[in-house]
Parts: C-alpha cells; sequence; structure tokens
C-alpha cells in the first residue's frame, strides 16, 4: 500500500496540463545509462501485516528486566501527559518554524523550553536543542575554540567515555589538542588539572556526577581556568539539578547535557535531547536555533527564531556550526516534563533518586566480599567492586532478571572488577532486596 | 493564543504530578556545598493548566496533518500513524542501549537489532551502495559523517587534500559540514540549465580536491545531468563524491547514487521515509557507502552471524571512531523500516512518479503568473522568482504571508541563494489534485493581487493569533528567556 491521493483519473488530467502522455516521462532528464542496476525491494504489505511483524520484533526485546543500568542514560518515569500533548500532531508533524506566524506554537514552546533549561541550570541562555549530550559536549567544546582562538582542550576521565569519544571522532581532522586527566578514586585530579591550566587552555571539561557517580564542586577549577582567560564547561545531568550545585553557582562558562532523563524514552538510544547553555555575552558563538520573544506590528506579544544570522544556511562555511536539524519535540517533551513535575516535583524526584541509591549503597555493603569503590558522596550512581569480572556477573544476573548495572572495564583499564549501579525513583525498596540477594547469591 | 508563557501561569502551590511515596528512609544529606542554593524556579501548575497550555499552543502551529506544507527542500509529506503506534512498543521504547553492550544482553535485544540490519539491507538496496551506518542523527550530521570518511579514505591512502568542492546548486548546510570536518571549501558556480557548470568545475579540479558534494535532483529542482561525468573526473584524482540524499524523493526506484558513481550517501529518513520531523526535529541521516569505505564507517555495526542472530561489532580499526553514543536515532529508524515494508517496491517508485508529477503540474498551472528562472522540466520541486512581484512591491515573504491567511504553510523562500526572490515550492506525492488546485488559485489569487492591490498582501497575515513580527527588534533587543 502507499499514501498516494492521486487516482489514475486526477493522474491523467494533471499530465494533460503538463503535455505528456506517461507519468515515466518525467524521468526523461535522466540519462539512460543512469538507470538503476537493481531495486529489488519486497513487495509493499498492509498495515495489518507490518503492524504485526513489528509487535513480534519488539517482543523479541526483553523489557522484563529490573534495570540497575545508568551510564549517562535513566529509566525515569514518565507521566502519561507528557506522550498526550507531544503526540500532538500539530507538534510532530510540522517543520523547522521558519515561518512565526503559523509556528507560534513550537515557538512559544521553545522558548519556555529555553527558559526551564536557564531556571534548571542558572545559566543566561540556552539554544532550542542539539542532537544529543555527546553532540553537545562536542559543539561546546569548539564554542570554545571560537571564543578563545586556542587550540588545547583538557578532558576529565569522569566525564562520560562515550562522550570523549566522540570528541576524539570530530575532532581528529582539525589542528586541536586533546588532553586527558586520569580521575583519582573516582574524582577528577585536582592537583594535576589545576597544574594543567595555562594560557594555551581552551576549555576544561568536566561532569557532575562524573561517570562513576561522584559528586563534586568544580567552582574552584573553573576559576583558575578563568584566571587564564579559558573556558570551563560542565557536562551536567539535568534530574540531579533538583538538588545539586547548578552549572552557574559553579561558574561554568557552558553547560551540556543528556535531556534523556527528563521525560524523554530510552528507547534503545534516541532520539535524545543534547542541552546546551551558556552565558549571555557567548550567545553568538552557540551553535544551532534560539528562540526570541519580540512583537508583531500591533505591538503583540510573538516568538522568532533569532540570531539566525551564524546558521549555515546564511553563512554557509562560515557558519558557527552545520547543524541545521535539531531534537525539537524531544526539547518539548522535557518542558512539558518540567511542567508536570514542577519546581516541588524535581526537588522530590531528585531526593528519590538520591534516597534510593543511599538505601542500596548501604544494603549492598552487607555483603561479604562486595565494596563500594569509591567514598565520594553520590547522586543516583556508584561503582560497587566485585571479587570476580564484573561483565561474567552481568550474565549470570541478566538470567535471574536482572540488568546490574554497567561493567566499567569495558572503558577504564584496571576497573575489570566493577560495575557502575544507577537507581532511579522507579526502583522499590522490594526489587532493590532481590537484587542484592541475587548479587550475593552470584559472587 | 495570549502567548503568556507557563511561567506567567504558574500559582505557587499548584501540582500535577506526585511521585511515589519514599519506601525507603529519606534521611540523607549531601555535604551543603553540593547542593544549589535556590530551588530550580520551574513553573507550578496543575495537570489541566499544562494539557491546556500546550494544546493550544499546538492548535497555533500548522502541521502536515492541519495544513498543505509545500516547503521546498524539506519533504513535508504525510506521516503515516503506523510509525507512531510502532515506535510506541514497549518492546522498543523501553530499551536500555547499554543493554545489548552487556554480555548475554545482546540476546535481549535482537528484535532492535534485526530492524536496524534489516533497515540498512533496504537502504543499501535503495541507493545502490555496500553498506549504511544508521547512527547519524539528522542529514547534516550525515554530511559531517561523509566528510570524515574522506578525510580517513585519503588518510589511509597517503593523499594530502585540503578542498571539497560544492557547487552552488548543492544543498545549503553541505559547505557549512565540509568546513567543519575541516576543508576548504571551493564553491562552483550554477549553468543556465541549472546545473553545476560543468567547465569551471573542470577548471577548479586539482589534486588537493578530497571530494565533491552534489545534491542531485539539486536544489533547484532538476537533475544533475552532467553527474556521470563529474564522478569520473573526481575519481581520476583519487577524489570520492558525496551524495547529499536531501532530494531523493524524486528518484526513487529511477536512479541510484551508487551505480551513477557516488561513494558516500546520507538519506535524510524524516523527508524520502514519511518520519515526521517534530518541528525541527528528530530526524535521522543514515550514511552509506561502497566497498571500499565500509571500513571507515563508524563505531558500532549490527551484524548478522551465520546462525541468523544478530550483535554488534565494536573492532573496527579503521573506523572514523564514535560519532553517536549508541545507534543512532532508534525511533525514527523503525518509522522508516515500517514505511518501507508497507510501500514495497511499487510503492517506493509511486512515491516519486507522483512527487515529480505533482511539482510539475504546479510549475505548469503556475508559470503564466511568476517568473520560472529555468523553465525545463522539474523533479520533485519548482522554484519561482517573485522578481515580476518585486517590481510592483510585492516581496518573496509578502506572498509567503498572504498564503498563511489562506491556510496554507508558504513554500521556502530567499532559498536557493542563487535566485533572487526565490519562492522553492515542493508539493510531495501524498496531497490530492484538490488540495494541490486550491494552493495554485491561492497562488494566482495573490499574483493578481500583487498587480491590483498590494497593500493587502503588506498586511498578512491577519488571520493569526499574532501579525508579521519584529525580527529586527528580537535580535537587537535579545529576549531568549523568561
Amino acid at each position: 500500500m502507499d499514501y498516494i491521493s492521486n487516482t489514475i483519473d486526477d493522474q491523467k488530467e494533471m499530465l494533460k496540463v503538463i503535455n505528456i502522455k506517461d507519468i515515466k516521462e518525467l524521468f526523461s532528464c535522466i540519462p539512460k545509462e543512469l538507470k538503476p542496476k537493481s531495486f529489488n525491494i519486497p513487495e509493499g504489505k498492509s498495515e495489518f501485516e507490518v503492524r504485526k511483524y513489528l509487535y513480534e520484533l519488539s517482543g523479541k526485546n526483553s523489557t522484563h528486566l529490573i534495570s540497575f543500568l545508568g551510564g549517562g542514560f535513566y529509566d525515569h518515569y514518565i507521566p502519561v501527559a507528557v506522550d498526550a500533548i507531544t503526540g500532538r500532531s500539530e507538534f510532530y508533524t510540522s517543520y523547522t518554524p521558519y515561518q512565526p506566524e503559523a509556528s507560534q506554537g513550537v515557538l512559544r514552546s521553545i522558548f519556555e523550553y529555553q527558559s526551564a533549561v536557564c531556571r534548571l541550570t542558572e545559566m543566561d541562555v540556552s539554544n532550542s536543542s542539539l542532537y544529543d549530550g555527546g553532540t553537545a559536549l562536542y559543539e561546546a567544546a569548539m564554542m570554545s575554540t571560537r571564543i578563545t582562538g586556542r587550540k588545547k582542550i583538557i578532558v576529565d576521565e569522569g566525564v562520560n567515555p562515550i562522550y570523549r569519544k566522540m570528541l576524539r571522532t570530530y575532532t581528529s581532522n582539525l589542528s586541536l589538542e586533546l588532553v586527558e586527566i586520569p580521575a583519582l578514586d573516582g574524582v577528577v585530579d585536582r592537583k594535576k588539572i589545576l597544574s594543567e591550566i595555562n594560557d594555551s587552555v581552551s576549555a576544561v571539561v568536566l561532569q557532575n556526577p562524573n561517570f562513576f557517580g561522584g559528586i563534586d564542586d568544580y567552582t574552584d577549577i573553573f576559576e583558575q581556568v578563568h584566571k587564564f582567560k579559558g573556558i570551563g564547561i560542565l557536562s551536567f545531568y539535568p534530574l540531579s539539578l533538583g538538588i545539586l550545585k547548578t552549572p552557574g553557582e559553579m561558574g561554568a562558562d557552558i553547560a551540556v547535557a543528556e535531556g534523556q532523563s527528563l521525560g524523554i524514552p530510552l528507547s534503545f538510544g534516541g532520539p535524545y535531547l543534547g542541552v546546551i547553555a551558556t552565558k549571555l555575552k557567548y550567545v553568538r558563538e552557540m551553535p544551532g536555533r534560539i528562540v526570541g520573544s519580540t512583537v508583531d506590528n500591533k505591538g503583540r506579544r510573538g516568538y522568532v527564531l533569532t540570531l539566525q544570522t551564524r546558521e549555515q544556511h546564511i553563512r554557509r562555511e562560515r557558519a558557527t556550526s552545520n547543524i541545521c536539524s535539531n531534537e525539537t519535540l524531544c526539547a518539548i517533551r522535557a518542558l512539558v516534563y518540567c511542567t508536570l513535575i514542577g519546581k516541588e516535583g524535581i526537588k522530590e524526584a531528585a531526593n528519590l533518586c538520591l534516597a534510593k541509591s543511599e538505601y542500596t549503597k548501604n544494603r549492598l555493603m552487607q555483603i561479604k566480599n562486595l565494596k563500594i569503590k569509591f567514598s565520594t558522596p553520590t547522586f543516583n550512581e556508584f561503582v560497587i567492586e566485585l571479587p570476580k569480572d564484573a561483565a561474567d556477573l552481568i550474565s549470570t544476573l541478566i538470567e535471574k532478571g536482572f540488568a546490574a548495572g554497567f561493567p566499567l572495564g569495558r572503558y577504564y583499564k584496571g576497573m575489570e572488577k566493577c560495575l557502575l549501579v544507577a537507581l532511579t525513583e522507579k526502583r522499590t525498596k522490594e526489587e532493590i532486596g532481590c537484587f542484592a540477594e541475587a548479587l550475593e547469591a552470584s559472587i | 493564543m495570549n502567548n503568556e508563557t507557563i511561567f506567567e501561569k504558574s500559582k505557587k502551590g499548584r501540582r500535577a504530578i506526585r511521585f511515589n511515596k519514599p519506601d525507603v528512609p529519606t534521611d540523607v544529606a549531601i555535604p551543603k556545598k553540593l547542593c544549589r542554593k535556590n530551588d530550580a524556579n520551574l513553573s507550578e501548575v496543575s495537570e489541566l493548566d499544562c494539557v491546556r497550555h500546550f494544546t493550544d499552543a499546538s492548535r497555533n502551529n500548522f502541521g502536515v496533518d492541519t495544513n498543505f506544507y509545500p516547503l521546498g527542500s524539506c519533504t513535508m509529506k504525510y506521516n503515516p500513524k503506523l510509525g507512531e503506534e510502532v515506535a510506541s512498543y514497549r518492546g522498543f521504547s523501553d530499551i536500555h542501549p547499554l543493554l545489548p553492550q552487556l554480555r548475554r544482553g545482546g540476546l535481549l535485544t535482537q528484535g532492535a537489532l534485526q530492524v536496524i540490519y534489516e533497515t540498512e539491507r533496504l537502504l543499501s538496496e535503495i541507493t545502490g551502495m555496500a553498506e549504511f551506518t544508521m547512527q547519524p542523527f539528522a542529514g547534516a550530521h550525515g554530511e559531517l559523517t561523509g566528510i570524515m570518511i574522506i578525510a580517513a579514505y585519503h588518510k589511509s591512502k597517503g593523499n594530502k587534500k585540503t578542498k571539497i568542492i560544492v557547487p552552488n546548486s548543492s544543498h545549503g548546510t553541505n559547505p557549512a559540514s565540509a568546513a567543519i570536518g575541516g576543508y576548504k571549501i571551493v564553491s562552483i558556480p550554477t549553468n543556465e540549465q541549472g546545473t553545476i557548470d560543468f567547465t569551471e568545475f573542470e577548471k577548479q579540479l586539482d589534486n588537493e580536491v578530497a571530494g565533491v558534494m552534489m545534491t542531485c535532483p539539486n536544489t533547484l529542482g532538476i537533475f544533475e545531468t552532467d553527474i556521470k561525468k563529474v564522478a569520473d573526473k573526481v575519481h581520476e584524482i583519487d577524489g570520492l563524491m558525496y551524495y547529499d540524499g536531501a532530494n531523493l524523493n524524486a528518484i526513487l526506484g529511477k536512479c541510484r547514487s551508487g551505480d551513477v558513481g557516488f561513494d558516500i550517501v546520507h538519506i535524510n529518513l524524516h523527508k524520502t521515509f514519511a518520519t515526521p520531523h517534530g518541528g525541527g526535529g528528530p530526524g535521522a541521516g543514515p550514511v552509506g557507502v561502497v566497498e571500499k569505505l565500509k571500513k571507515f564507517l563508524p563505531i558500532s555495526a549490527v551484524v548478522k552471524r551465520s546462525d541468523s542472530t544478530f550483535s554488534l561489532e565494536y573492532d573496527k580499526p579503521s573506523s572514523i571512531g564514535y560519532i553517536a553514543p549508541f545507534y543512532g536515532n532508534f525511533g525514527v529508524i523503525l518509522k522508516a523500516y515500517s514505511y518501507i515494508l508497507t510501500l514495497g517496491k511499487e510503492g517506493l517508485i509511486r512515491v516519486s512518479e507522483n512527487a515529480v508529477l505533482n511539482a510539475n503540474y504546479i510549475k505548469e498551472k503556475l508559470k503564466k503568473y511568476y517568473h520560472l528562472p529555468y523553465d525545463k522540466p522539474c523533479m520533485h520541486e519548482c522554484v519561482f522568482s517573485a522578481k515580476k512581484q518585486a517590481e510592483k512591491g510585492v516581496s518573496a515573504v509578502d506572498i509567503a504571508k498572504s498564503l498563511i491567511d489562506r491556510g496554507f504553510h508558504p513554500p521556502t523562500i530567499y532559498f536557493p541563494l542563487n535566485v533572487k526572490e526565490a519562492i522553492m515550492i515542493e508539493p510531495t506525492e501524498t496531497e490530492s489534485k484538490e488540495t494541490i488546485d486550491a494552493f495554485i488559485e491561492a497562488m494566482i489569487e495573490i499574483a493578481k493581487l500583487a498587480e491590483e492591490n498590494p497593500k493587502e498582501l503588506h498586511d498578512a497575515p491577519q488571520k493569526t493569533p499574532v501579525g508579521r513580527l519584529d525580527e529586527v527588534k528580537a535580535v537587537k533587543e535579545l529576549k531568549l528567556c523568561i
């Protein structure tokens, strides 16, 4: 089947207007030798058939596991109204709001999303979103090079290893120098990083909570960066800002995040939401679309895309970035989520994550031969050290119905026995108890 | 719509969602210096307040479900509801992306891995490429991925190349992507036929050229008849050909980039394969390559084992590396997959035929009223110029705004840059003759008003919640949050 409206009679009438006989003649501009060598696609199926087939395929993915898997992507509760609102097709079937009068709904929503990000992070300005947290981090690093004119970027090893890998890929053909500073006992090696900062450094990139779940206050490091006129970049976990010190308070110049924790389903890796916010003085170096408030010809308030002269469709090769699409619908999801849980709810959610995590930590500490790897305070995720290979243990626990966490040996040499365990407000005391028992029995 | 923000509707103490009562002790303290001083000042509203506020926003927004959206180069076709449903199946939406990376976890995600694998196979056949990666999040992200593959190829061969050729008629993001990938850009002008100026191209082609980025049909809606010649020339100097798939909708089953000499291609799933664009995103921009470039594709790759199960491959020593944390915008890939399965071979061919038919029909009907800079058969979009109307003081913007009052989302205006007062119309295949006729009528009425009563056009739009907005003020007095 297809979704074409033209009937055979319509086609005939239209062809008459164009003054040709056969619809195939429309393609006579394609030289014969360029015709396809093959086009071996199966025959079309009915909606019923495709629906049944994909439902069956979805059943081949397991949703029964009780999950303690985090690593930057979390199984938080999503209020029902988030889907109901973003499921309105006027939102999801629209395009980038190039014509503001026909797009006030999306524009106002993005303006509100930008406001929510600013309120959450205590930064001055946000854009309308980027593809994901990793892209946001890379774009922030590039922003710093435009601002400082320098080429050296210092990255703490506590920054999500996948994002560090993305940063390496994106900068591999540019004359940038990436310096990674190994973490020390699950926290940033302060002495080392402070000593590395000088007037050749474009940016220092840190993450809070870091990949090991540790929370910190980087004010001192950002102060040092500023002494040398460099840029402080902080990658944060949006939901944790219900309680944790904000990028703004720490003095970060650019704050970036993966926004998935704000009402976006895990969905096997995407679509997600790249959050980026900065100080007002750097707004012109920020990539992506930005919505501003203005007035119409009668003085009524309205919203438009603004500062477009930074963008690729106007500046071509001199644009701040090549970003064109963003993740508007995910940004609206995040906004609706923030609206539904509100000022009190975000504190409540963050506190619940923290409480469940501490409870789990205490419970797991009672297991013989298992220890909590680092003593740093954590938010909702922490590292345990096992007497055996963590990847092996994972496979045993999967059979018992648990996704026990992320084995750190995959990205950190020497941490083969370490497992990163995450809690969300969704995990119950009972689930945590069962998990602890299963873990105990498997060691 | 009063354009009051949700923050202005906030009232202290109002609540929507509450979380479960804690079932574990909550007397946990983290050091004060690690906590925020002031609450995050999010709005405080009831669920009804929230639903009403955003429903109001949605009603003040044009979408394909509500309005004809002939936005050139954007391919705003109808998005089948089936896609929304399949993406919402719990077995897809609730899967943690790290799960298949855990030992034995792959067995629990076979359905998702199969979706990615099968979609890659289908796209390879549709474009004539050897292999695809589904990871790029958008067309421009695909372009950057392609540029990095070009760089990796030349590095592996010890080629010293610094330039990328981008004809003016290529897609708007191409020069930015190539520049951000570290290359110098060489522009090639468009000839009188609306295609690449081949003589100029030959003049600019030297050993420094790493590759050429072309959009075909190009942004004027015209098929680049010289592509094979361009590709042959580029290959002579060991350069690579990049195909921007923004306009693939015009040639499904009619021409494959792999067969005509392209080495790398990206596809905008949100355009050709009917996944909704969400007000600007998410999209997806998978990239396909020819055999010799397979090894450079990003980490990871979904592979099919001999026992027909699927797994992820990370051991790719020549790969450009990670361009995304996981496997791309999986939810979007699913929608495209269900679309291709539904249409099948004949359905896809009918897409192009009807998209091109609709565009040519509009072109024929409107060329008496609007200047047509390239008067020849077009592909899935046609580009007019409002220069006739401009003489009467009516600009492309005025025409666009007047269309809004008549219930149509305007075409793309002022793009491509090489046509003055450009109006680029892309009707797509899903619109009916009745809708297209109504649009043509509106365009004709506007052309007549431009002659007789241009003032009325300057005052448009009148029927929208706000009138023409002051974009200069928005830049001068930046107000980016509340």
